[in-house]
């Protein structure tokens, strides 16, 4: 037997919160803080060198709590460790200039991620590591279990339950993680209420909550403007249809964010109706509300949607369509970050995407020279789960192209879509990515490809569709990448008869091959051409934030 | 501005009209005009252009057309206001697809 421990050593995390809350009782401050005692509270709670996880994600944002951190004094709180889902504000960064936080554990970048090149040059930042979504929360009942997390929720009432509105987004994965180990939950609401619409947080996981002096912010980041929709997109959107979602049969999957997949979402109603498909293809869905969609669920083409986030301007409509979203008993959306990438990565047969460079072997990066723009969710729904015993047609087909009839699993659909050029004329289609001359110098571990070649399936470009998975030699994946490679150096760099008799064996197909005239990818085709025609689409229940309205 | 010529053999086209014009010139797109040409089993191509320095490109662009399509007795005139290889092969295939009726 081993000699019993002295007591009070197994319960060092509680002890370390009783004594936070007793600092912040000290100071005389309740449950409900005011906005104007944040920073004390702060300082009270949180001890130099804890986790801190700083809700934000690309959408909603505890921007108010994070810049009373930015703004606390860095001899009181210094070398924190943040743990964040995305690095999307400024005051995420000041965080680490002004040295209040020295390591960072993270997702996703976007417009911060020159900034962040910078600090990690100038070594004022240590990055533990960039992880997909999924990984991140799964490290919070891990290794990397907060001890304080602020928040953001729309509304409180007295006794400091929340209700976090639509864009429930990441806050359960968040609280669940550190009211079970000891931490310290503190919420930013927008306003405090006598009676909530529901409770999606209950009080006793709350430690405190403060009315922010202004609403979170919300980025309309999944809203698609029709009216930029080029015809190319429209052909694209025809070949990936008839060529993939057809052959197929994908009725379980998700969309990334972008036009080439907004074009297939407004041709729903009418190309792929036309082609008999409603009810066949793309009936459930793991996706954030796309006002793009509003189309094809009106004319009865999708039958359930659960998603990670809300959409600023789609609250009624979601609202008025609860066969289709997930909400509450109130009406109102519930979503869950956590589930619906566990949805996207178990539960669909198929995702497609856009990217900014793809190479040889089919590796595809967002990474560009100078900045850290991370991973987000596209890699946990972009790539073939091992975890998956259940089958459905799609599954199974993918599986016997790759591995034959006697396949012992299905494979994942996992479709990059793209022009062979972007803006400027960059070639999509590279030789070596950027992501290795960032890897060099920024001194990371590995490249930070965003979808692994061996993941990919199927690539999608104006010449065509490549089929990756029946290849049978790097060779031939070369060469059927290069024979949709258009007049990018790479793929002008084809062996022509090797992609000619690729193309005999159906792993290369053109839009002709697929009995597409070129005369029908116009714009015409879109069930909506810009955001007035989604308005009425949804009889008025979508409401556009103002940068969308030009009429 | 820049003007290019090209010239590719290519098989006989059976027309369905006397010309066809497909796009228009703004940015990013092209306007493309195919007529009758001289040479039953050539395709002539006048490009005026307002990028420059595209000139290697816009000839592998044409020639994969010429080779995929029977485009001989044409002549082909097109307006670019920098459309990407992407916008030229579809206004291309458009503008043939009306010259042709469809049949290609």
């Amino acid at each position: 037997m081993n000699a019993p421990h002295s007591p009070g050593a197994w319960d060092t995390r509680r002890q370390g919160r009783m004594r936070r809350i007793e600092r912040a009782a000290s100071l005389g401050v309740a449950r409900q803080v005011p906005a104007s005692r944040i920073g004390e509270l702060l300082e009270a709670v949180i001890e130099p060198g804890d986790r801190v996880c700083l809700e934000g994600n690309n959408q909603k944002q505890a921007d108010f709590l994070s810049e009373a951190l930015a703004d606390c004094n860095p001899e009181r709180l210094h070398d924190l460790h943040m743990l964040q889902s995305v690095l999307a504000l400024p005051s995420h960064v000041d965080l680490f200039e002004r040295g209040i936080a020295s390591k960072l554990d993270f997702s996703f970048s976007g417009p911060q991620g020159a900034r962040l090149a910078r600090l990690v040059q100038d070594r004022q930042i240590e990055i533990g590591a960039i992880h997909t979504y999924l990984e991140l929360f799964g490290r919070y009942f891990v290794d990397l279990t907060p001890n304080v997390c602020l928040i953001a929720a729309q509304s409180a009432d007295a006794a400091g339950n929340l209700y976090t509105g639509p864009n429930t987004e990441d806050t359960p994965a968040i609280v669940e993680a550190t009211a079970f180990k000891g931490g310290i939950v503190i919420a930013q609401v927008n306003e405090l209420v006598d009676k909530l619409p529901r409770v999606d947080v209950p009080a006793d996981w709350v430690d405190f909550y403060v009315v922010a002096p202004r609403p979170n912010y919300i980025e309309p980041l999944f809203t698609r403007d029709p009216a930029q929709i080029t015809d190319v997109q429209v052909l694209m959107a025809m070949m990936a249809l008839k060529g993939i979602y057809a052959e197929y049969g994908v009725k379980r999957l998700n969309h990334g964010i972008g036009f080439d997949t907004a074009a297939i979402e407004l041709l729903l109603p009418t190309y792929a109706t036309e082609l008999g498909l409603k009810g066949k293809i793309c009936t459930h869905w793991a996706l954030n509300p796309h006002p793009t969609l509003i189309p094809a669920i009106e004319s009865g083409c999708v039958e359930s949607i659960h998603s990670f986030g809300s959409e600023v301007g789609m609250e009624n409509y979601i609202a008025a369509r609860s066969d289709i979203f997930f909400t509450g008993a109130d009406g109102s959306m519930r979503s869950n970050r956590a589930f619906s990438q566990t949805a996207g990565l178990y539960a669909c047969d198929m995702f497609i995407g856009s990217t900014l460079q793809i190479d040889l072997a089919g590796n595809s990066s967002t990474a560009t020279m100078g900045r850290i723009t991370g991973f987000g969710g596209a890699p946990n729904m972009g790539s073939d789960p091992h975890g998956r015993r259940h089958a459905s047609p799609a599954w199974l087909k993918a599986g016997r192209e790759a591995g034959g009839p006697d396949a012992i699993r299905g494979r994942k659909l996992v479709v990059q879509m793209v022009e062979t050029f972007r803006e400027h004329m960059a070639p999509v289609f590279v030789e070596e990515l950027d992501a290795w001359k960032l890897k060099e110098s920024m001194g990371m571990e590995l490249p930070p490809i965003m979808i692994y070649g061996d993941d990919v399936t199927h690539i999608v470009t104006e010449e065509g569709i490549a089929n990756l998975l029946l290849c049978r030699t790097p060779e031939e994946r070369e060469q059927a990448i290069r024979g949709v490679a258009g007049f990018t150096p790479v793929g002008m760099a084809r062996d022509r008869k090797m992609v000619e008799q690729l193309r005999q064996r159906g792993i290369i197909r053109r839009a002709e091959d697929l009995g597409i005239d070129p005369r029908r990818a116009n714009r015409d085709l879109l069930a909506a051409r810009s955001v007035k025609d989604l308005v009425r689409w949804s009889g008025g229940l979508y409401a556009p934030p103002a940068r969308f309205r030009n009429w | 501005m820049e003007n290019l010529e090209f010239r590719f053999a290519a098989q006989p086209v059976k027309p369905a009209a006397g010309a066809a014009l497909c796009g228009v010139v703004g940015s990013g797109n092209l306007e493309i005009l195919i007529r009758p040409g001289d040479e039953a089993d050539a395709c002539t191509v006048v490009v005026k252009t307002s990028a420059r320095g595209f000139g290697k490109i816009w000839e592998a662009v044409i020639a994969e057309f010429a080779s995929r399509h029977p485009v001989g007795g044409t002549r082909i005139a097109i307006n670019d206001m920098g459309a990407t290889p992407a916008v030229v092969t579809l206004r291309l295939g458009q503008a043939l697809g009306d010259y042709t009726g469809g049949a290609q």
